[in-house]
């Protein structure tokens, strides 16, 4: 199969970006979501996940390879196109176009967020309520959060939409419609809980 | 149109070879009812003096059947890759602006050199193989509705516009456009051609296939002939996906 090299890589990069980062995604956004029942519950949820056994090799496995596969793609993906909008000014090419443009952001954010919380831990730090209250007290932080919360759940609500397209789940151009719908509900559903979650820290 | 015009301005992207520069010439010429884009530049090549009255040479493009179905004359008019044929003068603002698609080496003028397109249909067994040493006899049957089906996937004339309108299509990619895509399942749901399934399928999986797809969906925005081609590639990718479990897992239905 050495000429399906780039079929095989585009559909490995679908796949990865749902399982497992999209699922993790969610389940980091739930665990996060105790900041809005106080700063107990917090540490709590957050000690329970950072203290699951064989964490590092969870973290390599479910997140950080996977994770770097697909930002590593993505950027070559988001440099081959050439956009037009300005042409065809459709929802889906606006779609396409967001999509890089939110891909290319949540790298900037995602090495941000991993330096200020997993590395520092690594150095010693604990990752507790307080560690996020002090990030989020910063005005200018909260907001670059908040767009990266959204910008995440954009990602991974158009991606699941172009992951049922690259797969073949959805095939007529109605089912590709009704997934529109689901994707842009899970979009603002989880954008919600994100932010919400985000405010927890800060009121 | 109330008032009596009397001239169509086109202002139009130029290059003498395919390695020169482009460049920018403005015409104006005598309007006549009905035209077309074709027809002015007919009238151009008739009389080719720039707005400026100087001598040019005459304005070089490509067409044929002059109805919409054999795809030699699509260019960019007003910024959108179309025909020219189809293109009326009344119904264009002016001035009009022509060039040529740029997805496609330019030959000269509006010309464009389409041969990766032919080259990909090569790549994508783009035909029904009927031919042997002996009378292979007649194939299956094709159900009506189906073959009704197909028609309009068969209206594809490699026109381009589908490339020019892909953002993926471009000189970082080796992506060979929604057309070629298309042309596969038209090909795999005749009943002889369906015989090659497996091998079409195989070449769209490699390099420059169904991988470079974005799903933009400007292909299906932009194709003159209403191909469902987001459709095609929908469906294709679905079909992929069962022959990428085939080629790793082996399989008996072949």
């Amino acid at each position: 199969m050495a000429n399906n090299r780039e079929f095989g890589w585009r559909r490995l990069h679908s796949l990865l970006g749902l399982f497992p980062i999209g699922l993790f995604l969610i389940v980091h956004f739930s665990v996060n979501y105790y900041s809005t029942k106080g700063e107990e519950a917090y540490n709590q949820a957050a000690g329970f996940m950072g203290n699951l056994p064989f964490l590092l090799f969870l973290e390599f496995a479910l997140i950080y390879i996977p994770l770097v596969f697909h930002a590593v793609y993505g950027v070559y993906i988001a440099f081959t196109a050439k956009h037009n909008v300005n042409r065809y000014g459709t929802f889906r090419n606006w779609m396409f176009l967001l999509q890089r443009i939110t891909g290319l952001f949540l790298i900037v954010f995602i090495a941000w967020h991993v330096w200020e919380t997993r590395v520092q831990k690594a150095f010693g730090a604990e990752v507790n309520f307080d560690m996020m209250e002090n990030i989020l007290d910063n005005p200018w932080m909260l907001a670059f959060y908040i767009a990266g919360v959204v910008s995440s759940m954009f990602h991974l609500a158009n991606g699941i939409w172009s992951f049922c397209v690259s797969w073949g789940i959805t095939v007529s151009p109605r089912s590709q419609q009704i997934m529109t719908y689901i994707t842009m509900a899970f979009f603002i559903v989880m954008s919600y809980v994100g932010i919400r979650a985000l405010l927890g820290f800060v009121i | 149109m109330a008032e009596e015009r009397k001239t169509v301005t086109l202002i139009i992207e130029r290059q003498d070879n395919p390695d020169s520069k482009p460049y920018v010439e403005t015409f104006e010429i005598p309007y006549r009812p009905n035209m077309n884009v074709i027809t002015a530049l007919m009238e151009i090549q008739r009389n080719p003096v720039t707005k400026d009255g100087k001598k040019t040479t005459p304005v070089a493009w490509e067409s044929s059947c002059l109805e919409e179905v054999c795809g030699a004359c699509s260019m960019v008019i007003n910024g959108t890759p179309r025909q020219a044929c189809t293109a009326l003068i009344d119904q264009l603002e002016e001035p009009i602006r022509l060039a040529p698609m740029r997805t496609f080496p330019v030959v000269r003028d509006l010309i464009v050199d389409r041969s990766r397109m032919f080259d990909a249909l090569k790549k994508v067994k783009a035909w029904i193989p009927i031919d042997g040493t002996y009378d292979l006899g007649p194939g299956p049957r094709m159900p009506e509705p189906r073959r009704q089906w197909a028609y309009e996937l068969s209206k594809c004339m490699t026109c381009g516009v589908c490339l020019e309108a892909c953002p993926n299509v471009n000189e970082n990619s080796s992506f060979m456009g929604p057309a070629p895509l298309s042309q596969v399942r038209l090909f795999n749901a005749h009943p002889t051609g369906a015989m090659y399934k497996s091998e079409r399928l195989n070449a769209i999986m490699g390099d420059g296939g169904l991988g470079g797809c974005g799903n933009s969906q400007n292909c299906v925005a932009a194709c003159p002939k209403g191909i469902p081609l987001t459709t095609s590639i929908a469906a294709l990718n679905r079909e992929a996906t069962m022959q990428m479990f085939k080629n790793f897992f082996g399989s008996d239905y072949n």
